[in-house]
């Protein structure tokens, strides 16, 4: 290539592009490196690992605290998915086709416990359900989380939704409605501050139980939950993403008045 | 594909289900377990012991707390910087890769950002520790004796906050960086711009909305941010959210509402300027993408 040529290229240089990289090592790299640790034969975190063996992995299964965890943080998260998808999927309906005074607002003060910091959020829930007596309480737990998980159903749902018809309305929804119930699932299953101050001494999720171990404990026991975690999360993340990918191209194959693009544009309104 | 259009069409219309009714079981269930809970705390702080500003006088009087307030902006902005720093050459070589490969690379964004915020701060405290992968790097290397201190630092702290708040910047920055006309570019660099003439003259400022958007949303969530200063930080980093819990620890629930007053002011101020900017719908939106 002649170097008048590379001079219109106009696209990015080498240093960019470099740069880029680095940073995409910065963003992957962290999560990557707890995998092999989880294997490690040694009593502490080594580097490298002193052998390969499966230890941390059968703890992991083997102790009643950590199981218990996790099958409540499943629970839990099950619950939230069902509770915030009934609620948000047609309260996302209701605000994607209808245009009354006052929606914006609506729509901020919806969507605001995903912006709120969460330990705000966390502690006005704590103050109320001390008062009441459900700290500790799964059930509490569990409509404390589906507040926080609620937004992301109603984005999900109104992102599929937006200008279209609504004779095809369901059939396009129904990946928007999945994609959204699945990240409600992850945002509850994940959620570590509100369950600190509200999980008392007998609703301990997984993520609290994972906290009291990266503070108290040193093993590798935690290196392996991580890994299940990270598993579990791209397991989770690729469905939505294919169930969102599968809504747009629906939206495309029906009637398609606008690119799916608009979405993400910065079009004023 | 055409068997459901034509299904769909032949559906009648009767089902109005997309009554604007639809969304009042959502709006109590918020006003009940949301709502209400959050206006009762931040009622606390000024109407405990008695009606009272004292709450407040105690954070402003107190040089700890004025400290903690100081250390929280000034992490929030520096970790908005280097994210900004960090993120602009990505946003850029994504916007720029044909589609396939650009979709293919947002999923290792995106993938980060979908990982349990615990998991990633632990990651950091594995690398970062005195017997962390970077401390035996260095010492493999030679070039260091003694392993350094890098966790529990301010350091350490930055670095994982950043880490978990990049994609946050990445997406906005990407989705307008994709809408700027490359013929632009190639018309200036055509013109004889040099490539930092371009960056200033042609694509920050066409890419400012998503700059505005990436780095606000970067600094509301990094003000309030808990899991990791608490981990990661030393003694001396103590963030607005880590000194609130340990007030609701202590029991000194009304100084621990009126710093969350403080927080939430502060955020909201900021989201203001986010909206303004955006739009409220598209403001929010970004959250997720």
């Amino acid at each position: 290539m002649s170097s008048a040529r590379r001079a219109y290229r106009a696209g990015p240089g080498r240093g960019t592009v470099a740069v880029a990289a680095l940073v995409f090592l910065y963003l992957l790299f962290p999560i990557l490196i707890v995998i092999p640790l989880s294997f490690s034969a040694g009593t502490y975190l080594s580097f490298p690992p002193p052998g390969f063996s499966l230890r941390w992995y059968e703890n992991f299964f083997s102790r009643s605290d950590w199981v218990d965890a996790s099958l409540l943080s499943l629970w839990i998260g099950g619950a939230v998915m069902v509770l915030a998808t009934a609620l948000g999927a047609p309260a996302a309906l209701a605000l994607v086709r209808s245009n009354f005074r006052g929606r914006n607002l609506l729509v901020a003060f919806i969507i605001s416990p995903l912006i709120a910091p969460v330990i705000i959020v966390s502690i006005g829930i704590y103050f109320f359900y001390a008062r009441l007596g459900l700290v500790g309480n799964p059930y509490a737990l569990v409509i404390a989380h589906t507040c926080l998980a609620v937004p992301f159903v109603v984005i999900n749902v109104s992102a599929t939704l937006q200008r279209t018809f609504w004779q095809v309305t369901f059939p396009i929804i129904r990946p928007g409605v999945l994609a959204g119930a699945l990240f409600a699932f992850i945002s509850s299953f994940d959620e570590l501050v509100v369950a600190l101050f509200v999980s008392g001494s007998t609703a301990v999720t997984l993520p609290r139980r994972m906290w009291e171990s990266i503070r108290f404990e040193i093993d590798p026991t935690i290196a392996a939950v991580s890994t299940i975690l990270v598993v579990l999360t791209a397991a989770v993340f690729i469905s939505a993403e294919l169930l969102r990918q599968r809504a747009e191209r629906l939206r495309a194959a029906i009637l398609l008045p606008d690119p799916p693009e608009s979405d993400v544009m910065m079009a004023p309104r | 594909m055409s068997a459901i259009a034509t299904d769909a069409i032949r559906s009648p219309a009767r089902l109005r289900l997309s009554h604007p009714a639809l969304i009042v079981p959502l709006l109590l269930f918020l006003a009940a377990f949301y709502a209400y809970p959050v206006l009762a705390m931040m009622l606390r702080s000024i109407a405990e012991p008695t009606w009272t500003t004292e709450n407040f006088r105690a954070i402003v009087d107190d040089p700890v707390v004025f400290h903690v307030l100081w250390l929280t902006f000034r992490v929030a902005l520096i970790v908005t910087v280097a994210c900004l720093v960090l993120g602009f050459p990505v946003a850029y070589v994504l916007a720029r890769l044909p589609p396939a490969t650009s979709n293919l690379l947002m999923m290792l964004v995106l993938l980060p950002f979908w990982t349990s915020i615990l998991v990633r701060t632990y990651a950091w405290m594995v690398l970062l520790g005195r017997q962390g992968l970077i401390n035996q790097l260095l010492l493999a290397l030679g070039a260091i004796d003694q392993p350094l201190q890098l966790l529990n630092t301010t350091f350490a702290v930055y670095v994982a906050m950043v880490h978990i708040l990049l994609p946050f910047m990445i997406l906005p920055l990407y989705s307008v960086i994709r809408g700027v006309d490359a013929n632009l570019m190639r018309a200036a660099e055509g013109l004889g711009a040099t490539p930092f003439g371009v960056f200033r003259q042609i694509l920050l400022p066409l890419a400012l909305p998503g700059v505005a958007a990436g780095c606000l949303l970067v600094f509301i969530l990094a003000l309030g941010f808990f899991i990791t200063p608490a981990l990661v930080g030393g003694p001396r980093d103590l963030m607005i959210a880590v000194l609130i819990q340990q007030q609701v620890d202590l029991f000194n629930w009304p100084l621990a509402s009126a710093l969350a007053v403080l927080l939430l002011a502060a955020a909201l101020i900021v989201f203001a300027v986010l909206a303004r900017i955006l739009g409220v719908e598209q403001a929010l939106g970004r959250v997720q993408r």
